[in-house]
C-alpha cells in the first residue's frame, strides 16, 4: 500500500509539474506575462524570493523524506540515540539559516516596499496622466479629468506614459487590479487611494475587482486598452462622439445596481464629480 | 547532548502519597484576574475605537458644547467613593462583622446606582441635544465606551444583590468570601477604567 | 439558505421579521435537506427514547463536567460540522468547475446562493470545525498531561461547550429559516452593514459568532488557570509536555484576542440594530477600522489553531521515533515567540489598503520573522527522527504528510508577506491555496494525527491503523490535487470568490481542483468508516494497558479510558517524559499501597440551560422578535443565578469506590500481560516452525 501511495504521489506531482512547465510560457499566466515595468519587477520579486526560500525549503523536504526512511524502525544498521536531545551545533545551524534567509528577504522587502509603493510617481520623460476610478455596484466608472470624458468598464491608456489612478468607491470596498500591469489597490468610499502604473506594450488587458463586493462582483471586469498616443487620441474622440454626457440623471442611473455591464462612453463629465463622490461620504450632516 | 536525569530520590514512587489540599479559592481568584485581563483588552479596544473616530462629529453637536465637567466630576466622585465604601466593606468582612459588611455594601450599591442614574440622565440629555449614538461616528464611539462601562457597573450591582442574599442566607462562608473578593476586584477595576474614561474622554476635550 | 433575499422593513410585534417568505419552501434542494434532517433527528431522538437512553445521555454526557467527555463531544460536533463545511466546498468546486460564461447566471448556483456558500464554508471550517476540534483535543489531553483531575472550572467548561453548540445550532438554523450572510467569512463592512445587506444573513453571522465566541473566551480563561495552577507536583513549566505548552500559548492568545472579536462584532451589531456609525462608509464611521480590528483578532486566531497542532506533532514525533524530543527548550521559546509576534503582524492581511511604504515594510518584515521560529520547529522535529527508530504508525503518517505540505505552505506565506509581491497576489486563488495549505496541511493534519494518537486514551481502543493510513493518503493526495492548481490559477490572475469567469483556460485547473476535492471526500468517507469499523471491532483494538503506543508523557500512565477521576493518586514528576522515566525506573504499573478519597465536581444542568436560553435570545435578536429576546435573556440570567445559589457542587469519591475501579484496571493489566505472553509464544512457535 505504501508503494501504491508513493507511486500515485510521484505520478500526480510529475503530471502537475509537467503541465505547469509546458504552459508557463503561455500568456495566460498574467503574473508571469508583465506588460509594464511594475508588473515585471513584481514577477522577478516573486521568482527571486522563491529561489531564496527554496534554499531552506528543499533541504527540509529532503530531510523530511530521508530521515524517516533512513531511521525507520527495522533498519538496524543505524546508530540509535534514545536520550540525545540537544546539540549546540545543530541548534546554531537551525536558527542561523532561517535568520540569514529572513535577513536577505527582509532587505528585499524593505527596498521593494518603497520602490514599488503604489503611491510613488513613476519616473518618465512624459507627464503622468490622471484617471479617476470609481467602484460602483457592480461596475467601474472611469473619469478622465483632462479629457473631460468618462467611461464605464473600459479604459484606454497611452503606452509608456505613467498613469496616476485615483481610486475611490461609491459603494462597498473593492480592489482595482489590472494583473498584467501590476499592483492592485483598495477602492473605499470617502477615501482617495493612489496607484501609479505604466504599460510598456500595446494590447488589451483585463482589469478586475479583486475584493468581493456583493452579488454582482464576478462581473466587475473592464478592458484596459493600451495603445499609442494616436490610438489614444482616436479613442478619446470616439468617446466624445458618443453624445451622451454623464449628467445628474445619467449618474443616478449608474448608481442603480446592475450586473455584467457592457462598456459605456460619456462624452462629457463634471470635472468635480470625483471629489463630489468622495465628499458624499466625508461631508456634512446629510451624508447622502 | 544526552538528557541526564540521575537517580530518583529514595522512596520516589512517581505519585504523591498524601492528597495535598488544593487551593480552589486561589484558582477562582486567579481565574478572575485572568478574566479581568481579558476585560482590559475589551476596554482597550473600545478606547482605540474612540481614539480613531472619537472626533468624527460630521455635523452632530460637538462634545465641547455638551460636556459639563462639574457633572462628570460628580459622577467620578460617586464612583471613587463607592470604591472606598467597598474597601470598608472588605475590612468589615475580614473582621467577620456582618452588619458592617452589609451596611457598607449597601452604601456602595446606592453610590453605584446614583452613578448610573447620572449616566443615564446624561445619555438622555445628550440624545435630545443632537448627540445621539446614531448621529455620528464620534457619538457612536462615546456611547459604546461609556455604555459598556455602565453595563459593567450594572452587572456588578446585580452581582452585589445576589451576593448579599447569599451572605444573609449562609453567612460569611469561605466560598462567599471568595466571591466577595472577586466582586471587589471587579468593582475596583471598573473604577480604574472610569478614571481612564474620565481622563481620555472628558478631560482631554478641555485641554 | 434561500437564494431569495427578503427585506422586512417593519417587523411584526409577535413574529418580528419572520414571515412565510423566510422559509425556503420554494427551493427543492433545501426542502429535501430539511426533510432529511427532520427524519434524521426524529430517528435519533426516537431511538434514544426507545432504548431508554435519554436519562443516560442526560446524566453521563449532557450535564457532564468531565473534561474527557466534553472533549469527545466537541470533536463529535466538529466532525458533523466538517460534513457541512465540506459539502459547501464541494458545491463551490463544482460551481467553479462548470461556470465558464460571459455573464452571471452560469453554473447551477446563482450568486445569491453561491456567496452564502463560500461565507458559510469559511465560518464553519474555522469557527465550528477547527476551533472545536482543537478545543476538544485540549480538553481530553491537557488535564491528563499535567496530572490534574479536571480543569480549574468544570462548570465553565461545560458552559463553554454548550455555548459553542448554541452558536453552531444558530448557524445551522439559517439554512432553513431565512438565509446566511453573503459577505465573506469576515463580513467586511460596509458590505455587511444594513445598507448593503438589509436581510438577516449577517445577523445570523453576528449572533452565532458572538455566542460561540464567548464560549471560547471562557475556555481560554479556564485553561490558562488549569495549566498554571493545577500541574502535578514536580512539573515545573519547563517540564510541561510540549502539547501543554502550545495549548497554554494558544489559550493566552484566546484570552488576549477574543475580546477584540467580541467588541468588533458588538459594534457591527450596533451599526445594524441601532444605526450607529462605527463602520459605515459615511457619517464619521471608519470601514478600515473594522478591517484592522477583525484582523487584530484574526491573525492571533490562526496561531490559536496551529500552535496546538505543533504541540501534537512534537508529541507524536518523539513517541514514534522512540527518542526524546530534540531541542525542547528552543521549541518552547519558539512557541512563545510566535505567540507574541502574532499580535504585531495583522496588517499583512491588507497591504493593498494603501498604507505607506514604511508601514507595509514593518508588517511585512515582522511577518517574516515569524517564519524563523516556525522553521526552527520543523528542524527540531526532523532532528527528533534523526538517529531514532521511526515507526510508521498512522499518526506518524499524518506527521510526515504535514512536514511535506507545511514546508510549501510556509514558503508561499512568506511570499505573500512581501508587500510588493502581495500587491499582485492578494485576494487571488494563490492566497486561497496558501491558507488552505497551512490550515489543512498544518492545523487539520495535526488534529487528525492527534485524534488518532489520543483516540485510544479517550475511548479505550485504537482506531483502525490500516484505514487511517488510507485516509491520510487520500487526504494528502487530494490536498495536493485540489490546491496546487489554485496556486497556478493565482498566477493566472484569478481572484477569489468568483461565481463565474469568462476565461476558458482556467477551467482545466478548476476541474483538476474539483477532482482533488473528490479525492479528499474519499479520505473523509474512509475516516468515517474508520471510526465506525473501529467501534465495531473494538475488541480487536482494545488498549488494556493505557499505553498503546509505548509513549512518553504523563497521560499514558493512567488507564484507557481513564477513570473519571483521571489518577487514583496524583503523579509526582521529575522529568517531562514522566511516563518514559517511570518505565525506565521500573515504577510503571506498580500498584500503590493505599488510596485516598478523591474530591470531584458534580454534573450540572446549568451549562445547557443557560446556553439554550442564549440560543433563544440569539434567534430572537436575528429576527427582531423583541419579547422573545427579553425572555431569552432573562431566562439566561435567572438560570445562572439559580445555579449560583446551588450548593454541594462537589463530592468525595470514597476509597472503596476508588479501590474497585483500580482493581479492574489491574485485572485488565494482568490480561494484557497474558495476551502479550501468548503472542510472544505464538511468535516463537512460528519462528521455530519456519526454522
Amino acid at each position: 500500500m505504501k508503494n501504491l501511495f508513493q507511486k500515485s504521489l510521484k505520478i500526480s506531482v510529475g503530471v502537475a509539474l509537467a503541465l505547469f512547465l509546458t504552459s508557463c510560457g503561455n500568456s495566460e499566466y498574467k503574473l508571469f506575462d508583465p506588460k509594464g515595468p511594475i508588473a515585471n519587477e513584481q514577477m522577478w520579486l516573486i521568482i527571486h524570493s522563491t529561489w531564496i526560500m527554496l534554499l531552506v525549503v528543499v533541504p527540509v523536504i529532503i530531510m523530511a523524506i530521508w530521515f524517516p526512511i533512513k531511521y525507520r524502525k527495522n533498519n538496524d544498521k543505524n546508530e540509535y540515540l534514545p536520550d540525545w536531545e540537544h546539540s549546540n551545533k545543530i541548534e546554531a545551524v537551525v536558527w542561523t539559516i532561517p535568520i540569514l534567509i529572513i535577513i536577505a528577504l527582509g532587505v528585499i522587502t524593505y527596498i521593494t516596499s518603497f520602490s514599488l509603493d503604489p503611491r510613488k510617481p513613476i519616473k518618465s520623460d512624459k507627464p503622468a496622466m490622471v484617471v479617476q476610478v470609481v467602484a460602483m455596484d457592480w461596475k467601474w466608472l472611469f473619469i478622465y479629468p483632462e479629457q473631460q470624458i468618462a467611461t464605464v468598464n473600459e479604459i484606454a491608456i497611452p503606452v509608456d506614459r505613467p498613469i496616476e489612478f485615483l481610486v475611490t468607491s461609491d459603494t462597498v470596498m473593492n480592489s482595482f487590479f489590472i494583473p498584467n500591469l501590476g499592483s492592485q489597490i483598495y477602492a473605499m468610499s470617502g477615501m482617495e487611494n493612489r496607484l501609479h502604473l505604466i504599460a510598456s506594450e500595446v494590447g488589451t488587458y483585463q482589469g478586475i475587482s479583486a475584493n468581493y463586493s456583493g452579488f454582482g462582483f464576478s462581473g466587475m471586469k473592464f478592458s484596459t486598452i493600451v495603445t499609442n498616443e494616436q490610438g489614444f487620441d482616436e479613442w478619446v474622440v470616439s468617446v466624445k462622439s458618443s453624445q451622451s454626457p454623464l449628467d445628474d440623471s445619467a449618474f443616478r442611473e449608474l448608481r442603480v445596481k446592475s450586473r455584467d455591464v457592457p462598456p459605456k462612453y460619456f462624452s462629457d463629465v463634471n470635472p468635480l464629480l470625483f471629489s463630489e463622490i468622495i465628499e458624499q461620504y466625508t461631508g456634512g450632516l446629510n451624508g447622502k | 547532548m544526552n538528557a541526564t536525569l540521575g537517580k530518583p530520590r529514595p522512596g520516589f514512587t512517581g505519585y504523591v502519597t498524601e492528597e495535598s489540599h488544593h487551593d480552589y479559592a486561589g484558582d477562582t481568584v486567579f481565574g478572575f484576574w485572568v478574566y479581568i485581563l481579558s476585560d482590559c483588552i475589551l476596554f482597550a479596544t473600545l478606547f482605540a475605537v474612540y481614539a480613531v473616530i472619537g472626533t468624527n462629529y460630521v455635523g452632530s453637536t460637538d462634545a465641547l458644547e455638551l460636556f459639563d465637567l462639574g457633572f462628570v466630576l460628580g459622577e467620578t466622585a460617586l464612583l471613587l467613593l463607592s470604591s472606598f465604601t467597598f474597601g470598608m466593606a472588605m475590612l468589615e468582612a475580614n473582621k467577620s462583622n456582618m452588619k458592617g459588611l452589609i451596611g457598607w455594601l449597601g452604601a456602595t450599591f446606592v453610590l453605584g446606582l446614583a452613578f448610573l442614574v447620572m449616566e443615564v440622565y446624561e445619555f438622555v440629555h445628550f440624545t435630545q441635544e443632537g448627540a445621539a449614538a446614531w448621529d455620528s461616528g464620534a457619538w457612536s464611539a462615546f456611547y459604546a465606551l461609556i455604555g459598556t462601562h455602565g453595563l459593567h457597573v450594572f452587572a456588578g450591582m446585580i452581582w452585589m444583590i445576589v451576593l448579599v442574599i447569599m451572605i444573609l442566607k449562609e453567612g460569611l462562608t469561605g466560598d462567599n468570601r471568595t466571591r466577595l473578593m472577586c466582586l471587589s476586584l471587579f468593582w475596583h477595576f471598573l473604577d480604574i477604567i472610569w478614571i481612564c474614561v474620565f481622563s481620555f474622554v472628558y478631560l482631554m476635550r478641555f485641554v | 439558505m434561500a437564494s431569495k433575499h427578503t427585506v422586512v422593513t417593519d417587523p411584526d410585534p409577535i413574529f418580528g421579521k419572520l414571515t412565510w417568505d423566510s422559509f425556503p419552501y420554494h427551493d427543492p434542494i433545501l426542502v429535501t435537506t430539511f426533510i432529511v434532517v427532520i427524519i434524521g433527528s426524529i430517528g435519533i431522538i426516537g431511538s434514544i427514547l426507545y432504548f431508554g437512553k435519554l436519562k443516560y445521555l442526560w446524566k453521563e454526557w449532557i450535564t457532564s463536567v468531565d473534561h474527557k467527555k466534553i472533549g469527545i463531544m466537541y470533536i463529535l460536533v466538529a466532525f458533523i460540522m466538517l460534513l457541512r463545511g465540506f459539502s459547501d466546498a464541494l458545491l463551490m468546486r463544482s460551481q467553479q468547475a462548470i461556470a465558464v460564461a460571459s455573464e452571471s447566471g452560469a453554473g447551477y448556483l446563482p450568486p445569491e446562493h453561491y456567496d452564502q456558500i463560500f461565507t458559510a464554508h469559511g465560518v464553519i471550517m474555522i469557527f465550528f470545525v477547527a476551533m472545536p476540534f482543537i478545543v476538544g483535543l485540549m480538553n481530553i489531553v491537557v488535564p491528563l498531561q499535567i496530572g490534574a483531575r479536571d480543569v480549574a472550572f468544570p462548570f465553565l467548561n461545560s458552559l463553554s461547550f454548550w455555548l459553542f453548540v448554541a452558536g453552531a445550532l444558530l448557524l445551522n438554523i439559517s439554512l432553513f429559516v431565512g438565509e446566511f450572510a453573503a459577505t465573506g467569512w469576515l463580513a467586511y463592512p460596509p458590505l455587511s452593514g444594513l445598507e448593503y445587506s438589509p436581510w438577516v444573513g449577517v445577523d445570523y453571522w453576528l449572533w452565532a459568532l458572538q455566542i460561540s465566541g464567548i464560549g471560547t473566551l471562557l475556555t481560554g480563561v479556564n485553561f490558562v488557570v488549569t495549566i498554571l495552577r493545577m500541574r502535578a507536583p514536580g512539573m515545573t513549566l519547563m517540564k510541561m509536555p510540549v502539547f501543554t505548552w502550545t495549548s497554554f500559548c494558544a489559550n493566552v492568545l484566546i484570552v488576549a484576542a477574543f475580546p477584540i472579536l467580541t467588541v468588533t462584532i458588538t459594534l457591527l451589531t450596533l451599526d445594524r440594530y441601532l444605526g450607529t456609525h462605527f463602520f459605515t462608509g459615511d457619517m464619521g464611521g471608519n470601514q478600515m477600522m473594522y478591517v484592522n480590528l477583525i484582523w487584530a483578532w484574526g491573525h492571533p486566531e490562526v496561531y490559536i489553531l496551529i500552535l496546538p497542532a505543533f504541540g501534537i506533532f512534537s508529541e507524536i514525533t518523539a513517541t514514534f521515533s522512540r527518542k526524546r524530543l530534540f531541542g525542547y527548550t528552543s521549541l518552547v521559546w519558539a512557541t512563545a515567540a510566535i505567540m507574541i509576534l502574532s499580535f504585531i503582524v495583522w496588517l499583512h492581511h491588507f497591504f493593498t489598503m494603501g498604507a505607506g511604504a514604511s508601514v507595509n515594510a514593518f508588517f511585512g518584515i515582522a511577518t517574516m520573522i515569524i517564519s524563523i521560529p516556525t522553521g526552527v520547529k520543523l528542524f527540531n522535529w526532523l532532528f527528533t527522527m534523526y538517529k531514532g527508530k521511526v515507526e510508521y504508525s498512522s499518526p506518524m503518517w499524518w506527521t510526515v504528510a504535514f512536514f511535506l505540505t507545511f514546508a510549501i505552505g510556509g514558503m508561499t506565506g512568506v511570499m505573500l508577506a512581501i508587500p510588493a509581491a502581495n500587491f499582485v497576489l492578494h485576494n487571488s486563488l494563490f492566497l486561497v491555496a496558501h491558507f488552505h495549505n497551512v490550515i489543512i496541511g498544518g492545523a487539520l493534519f495535526g488534529y487528525f494525527a492527534g485524534l488518532t494518537y489520543w483516540f485510544p486514551k479517550a475511548t479505550g481502543f485504537k482506531l483502525d491503523e490500516k484505514l487511517g493510513k488510507w485516509a491520510c493518503g487520500f487526504w494528502t493526495v487530494g490536498f495536493f490535487v485540489a490546491f496546487m492548481p489554485l496556486y497556478i490559477l493565482g498566477f493566472m490572475g484569478m481572484t477569489r470568490r468568483l461565481n463565474y469567469y469568462d476565461n476558458p483556460t482556467w477551467n482545466f485547473w478548476l476541474l483538476v481542483a474539483g477532482a482533488g476535492a473528490l479525492i479528499v471526500l474519499v479520505g473523509i468517507l474512509i475516516q468515517f468508516y474508520q471510526i465506525f469499523a473501529s467501534i465495531r471491532d473494538q475488541r480487536k483494538n482494545r488498549d488494556r494497558t493505557g499505553d498503546p503506543w509505548n509513549a512518553r508523557t504523563l497521560e499514558w500512565s493512567t488507564s484507557s479510558p481513564p477513570p473519571f477521576y483521571n489518577f487514583a493518586l496524583l503523579p509526582e514528576v521529575r522529568d517531562r517524559d514522566h511516563w518514559h522515566d517511570m518505565k525506565q525506573l521500573g515504577l510503571a504499573y506498580k500498584k500503590p499501597e493505599q488510596y485516598h478519597r478523591i474530591h470531584m465536581p458534580k454534573n450540572t444542568w446549568a451549562g445547557i440551560v443557560i446556553s439554550g436560553f442564549l440560543l433563544v435570545f440569539g434567534f430572537a435578536m436575528v429576527w427582531h422578535i423583541w419579547w422573545m429576546a427579553i425572555a431569552g435573556f432573562v431566562g439566561m440570567l435567572a438560570s445562572w443565578i439559580i445555579y449560583a445559589f446551588e450548593r454541594k457542587k462537589d463530592y468525595y469519591v470514597e476509597i472503596n469506590e476508588v479501590e474497585a475501579v483500580e482493581a479492574k484496571r489491574y485485572q485488565r493489566l494482568e490480561r494484557a500481560k497474558q495476551l502479550a505472553e501468548e503472542a510472544e509464544r505464538d511468535a516463537d512457535k512460528a519462528t521455530t516452525i519456519s526454522v
